[in-house]
């Protein structure tokens, strides 16, 4: 029960983060922080199908994030995620076409190792 | 860039105290695994769990604000670092034990956050660009 949880939530986050990184840039880089600015943005972003999508995905992985923590310790849910931060840059790099230098490339595989090692 | 510092750090903080506040609202409501969304929704009035959904909201708003101009591959090893803060809160305010493996666990994300975090936060595919330029 707690690793297809697991599956739910890597494959929920993994696809929200990819959307909504997707959705941001399609949007354009934000330079006012204005509460007008702020309510202006909202409803930009409610209109942003890329947005509504990947809402949804972090809802579901919020969601099954809590049903988690309730049956299983926070110790080993948020390891038993890490392997998102491999996913996603994987698919920054194929989908998003990002330019992942080798620096990066460590920097997200020593993120993961260590998030991994924070279960004992 | 001033601002990519002070939205990592908002991501960082509300990401962190959100978790906590939620997860401590979670151990009050008890075990929770269900289809139906009412026992979700009655979890919500929960006070812990209400403050942690709010930080959680302030955590997803300010990272989507800093995915606007920042790289999906800098932004998530970077705000990575609330993990340290989160077992390092556990070990100086909770007085939980942290093994050898968390404490090098604990290294390996700061020494990965500190490599990314020297990327520039939007990277420009300079060999790509040139290679373009040369073919023309």
């Amino acid at each position: 029960m707690r690793w297809a949880l697991v599956a739910v939530i890597v494959a929920a986050t993994t696809v929200g983060d990819v959307l909504k990184a997707k959705g941001m840039k399609a949007h354009g880089e934000i330079h006012e922080f204005g509460l007008g600015a702020f309510g202006r943005l909202l409803s930009v972003l409610a209109r942003n199908k890329l947005i509504i999508a990947s809402v949804l995905c972090m809802a579901i992985s919020f969601f099954t994030f809590m049903a988690l923590v309730s049956i299983a310790d926070l110790s080993f849910a948020v390891p038993a995620t890490a392997v998102t931060y491999v996913f996603e840059t994987i698919l920054a790099r194929y989908i998003l076409k990002e330019h992942i230098s080798w620096v990066r490339w460590t920097g997200a595989y020593l993120v993961a190792c260590g998030v991994a090692l924070l279960a004992r | 860039m001033l601002k990519t510092r002070i939205f990592t750090a908002l991501v960082v903080v509300s990401n962190v105290l959100g978790n906590f506040s939620l997860t401590w609202g979670m151990r009050q409501v008890g075990r929770l695994v269900s289809l139906s969304p009412w026992p979700y929704i009655a979890a919500l009035f929960n006070p812990w769990v209400a403050f942690g959904v709010s930080l959680l909201i302030v955590w997803l708003i300010s990272q989507m604000t800093l995915l606007s101009w920042a790289d999906l591959s800098y932004v998530l090893p970077v705000t990575s670092a609330g993990y340290v803060l989160a077992a390092l809160a556990g070990r100086f305010f909770l007085h939980e034990e942290i093994s050898l493996a968390r404490w090098l666990g604990i290294g390996l994300i700061m020494m990965g956050v500190a490599m990314v975090a020297k990327t520039a936060p939007r990277a420009k595919p300079a060999a790509r660009a040139s290679a373009a330029g040369a073919a023309r």
